[in-house]
């Protein structure tokens, strides 16, 4: 497959309000790819995913999916795409195995050959015992569940998920994650928009980070990761700190007698850490960081642009 | 290109047979209601009122207005069966399918439009067989009485999904039947020969393009018309031709659909 599974060039949005939206963006997306498209609220994100699945109308720049250009051949290019949209927007007075089906036909999948489909994806998604149900009797979980089963109705080779654990309990959520990792690894390219930056960084192969309609970063999960200098990390210690404890060369900053949060470089070792307090005789109970390292170096590219 | 010709049969396909399933499984607020509306007319206008009338060109006033009362029900739910599920699809964004998927705009249209006109059918046929018991159904040629119900069923069908399009909240959905199609309805001729009005109002009913569709009805039950039916037939047609080119323009730039 030579073709990128995406291609913006030169993407722009203006809103008939005068925003614009998006300013001239561009993104290649491999085939196979894993790819994060993050950026705070109101970045461009959701505009652009819109713009890929028509549901918006771009106003400069062109877009390839598989090298078929969406303005030219739409029919064959939407028939590649998937879309888990961030909002429920099921008919609620359609019985689940009504919506799975009735979406396979709008990509000219038959009936015929979309019954067993059907009945894989649900099964697999935990949603069989529900088939006959209206999609109104879920549960928030089964229906983001339902959502990707829908997107996924007519095998596409490209799915989009725009947050789609948006709200969904941890269970859900890991099931979601090792279905998806189970799709990539079969050769889907998925391109996933998410506010649980743990879930971009377990999941992702590459990245793109992007706020107000400019592409501030992109590049393979692995390189972002390694621009992190430092990191936090908080620490719960045996025994009691006391206010003015302090060890030279570290960052110390006394949380409550327990527990205290150090920044050290990402070139330091853990042992060196517990060593120096175990010189100064506090012994370390256990230790985790403060946020995730995408979080962190997230934070900092969104704060430097301004925010 | 033959891909695509089966991607949007099986696409129009879906979309006609959940429209279908959409007005089946409320049966009680989509059929029955049009059958108790016409069965109060034929007795409170026809039986009570009507024997004081007498008789218009040689019929009964019932079986007179029976072509109207049929008509209205056909456009009047045609309309409805569209605007309504238009709307609601909007409104839960479930539309949103349709919008991401590869369908041409063109089989959207003519899956929603034979929705509607199904249902203007499934009501026409339920009002005719209600219409047994108070009518002396006649049909002066079933030909032409199954192309008009046809035409402007279709034509109605298609302004019901150009006032969906433009819908922005429950209240423009009612607008437009409420206070411009019952009213060119009422005043089309369903209850009277336009013959029977002052020559001012003659003129001014002429205007009027249910005036038209209710005659062509009239004509192919019970062979009698105000108006030429050639004419009719032409207006009917025209009518067809423009609003279908106002829905695929508005459905091309994306109207009420995309941003």
């Amino acid at each position: 497959m030579n073709s990128p599974a995406l291609l913006i060039n030169n993407l722009t949005k203006v809103y008939s309000n005068g925003h614009k939206a998006l300013h001239g963006i561009n993104l290649e997306i491999p085939h196979g790819d894993f790819f994060a498209l993050l950026g705070p609220n109101g970045a461009g994100k959701s505009t652009t995913i819109g713009i890929i699945t028509s549901l918006i109308k771009k106003t400069e720049g062109d877009i390839q999916i598989y090298g078929i250009d969406i303005d030219k051949n739409f029919v064959e290019a939407k028939t590649y795409i998937g879309l888990v949209p961030q909002e429920i927007n099921f008919n609620t007075f359609e019985p689940i195995n009504e919506i799975l089906t009735n979406q396979a036909g709008y990509y000219g999948v038959t009936r015929d050959e979309a019954i067993p489909e059907s009945e894989k994806l649900l099964k697999k998604l935990g949603l069989w015992d529900k088939r006959f149900h209206f999609s109104r009797k879920l549960s928030g979980g089964m229906q983001r569940r339902l959502m990707v089963a829908r997107a996924l109705i007519h095998k596409p080779k490209l799915l989009i998920l725009d947050e789609p654990t948006a709200g969904a309990d941890v269970e859900v959520r890991r099931l979601m994650w090792d279905y998806l990792k189970f799709l990539n690894e079969n050769g889907t390219t998925i391109i996933l928009t998410t506010h649980y930056l743990e879930e971009a960084e377990n999941l992702c192969k590459n990245i793109a980070i992007i706020d107000d309609g400019k592409i501030l970063r992109n590049s393979s999960m692995r390189n972002f990761l390694n621009e992190l200098k430092s990191e936090n990390l908080i620490l719960y210690t045996e025994n009691p700190l006391k206010n003015d404890f302090s060890v030279e060369g570290l960052d110390i900053n006394i949380i409550d007698e327990n527990t205290c949060e150090v920044s050290i470089s990402v070139d330091s070792s853990i042992n060196f850490l517990i060593e120096e307090l175990s010189k100064k005789g506090v012994k370390v109970k256990s230790l985790k960081n403060k946020t995730s390292r995408l979080e962190e170096l997230f934070i900092r590219m969104v704060d430097k642009n301004g925010k | 290109m033959e891909n695509n010709f089966s991607l949007q049969i099986i696409a129009y396909n879906t979309i006609v047979r959940k429209e279908v399933l959409r007005f089946s499984r409320i049966w009680k607020q989509t059929l029955i209601p049009p059958v108790i509306t016409n069965i109060l007319y034929f007795i409170i206008f026809g039986n009570l009122i009507g024997e004081r009338i007498g008789q218009i060109n040689s019929f009964t006033y019932t079986d007179f207005i029976f072509p109207g009362l049929l008509l209205m029900s056909v456009i009047t739910h045609s309309y409805t069966n569209t605007v309504s599920s238009l709307y609601i699809s909007k409104y839960h964004r479930y539309i949103e399918e349709l919008l991401v998927s590869p369908i041409q705009n063109y089989t959207i249209l003519a899956g929603f439009i034979t929705g509607g006109v199904i249902r203007g059918l499934a009501v026409g046929v339920v009002v005719i067989l209600a219409a047994q018991f108070f009518v002396n159904f006649t049909v002066h040629s079933i030909l032409l009485m199954l192309i008009v119900i046809l035409l402007s069923s279709t034509l109605f069908s298609m302004c019901g999904f150009l006032n969906g399009l433009f819908a922005n909240d429950w209240d423009d959905i009612n607008v437009i039947p409420t206070f411009i199609m019952t009213p060119l309805t009422y005043l089309g001729g369903i209850f009277f020969s336009i013959s029977m009005l002052p020559e001012v109002w003659q003129d001014i009913a002429l205007v009027n393009p249910i005036l038209y569709l209710i005659n062509a009805l009239r004509y192919s039950m019970l062979g009698i018309t105000d108006v030429s039916i050639i004419f009719a037939f032409f207006i009917i047609l025209i009518f067809n031709i423009f609003i279908f080119a106002l829905c695929m323009y508005f459905l091309s730039i994306g109207k009420g659909l995309r941003t």
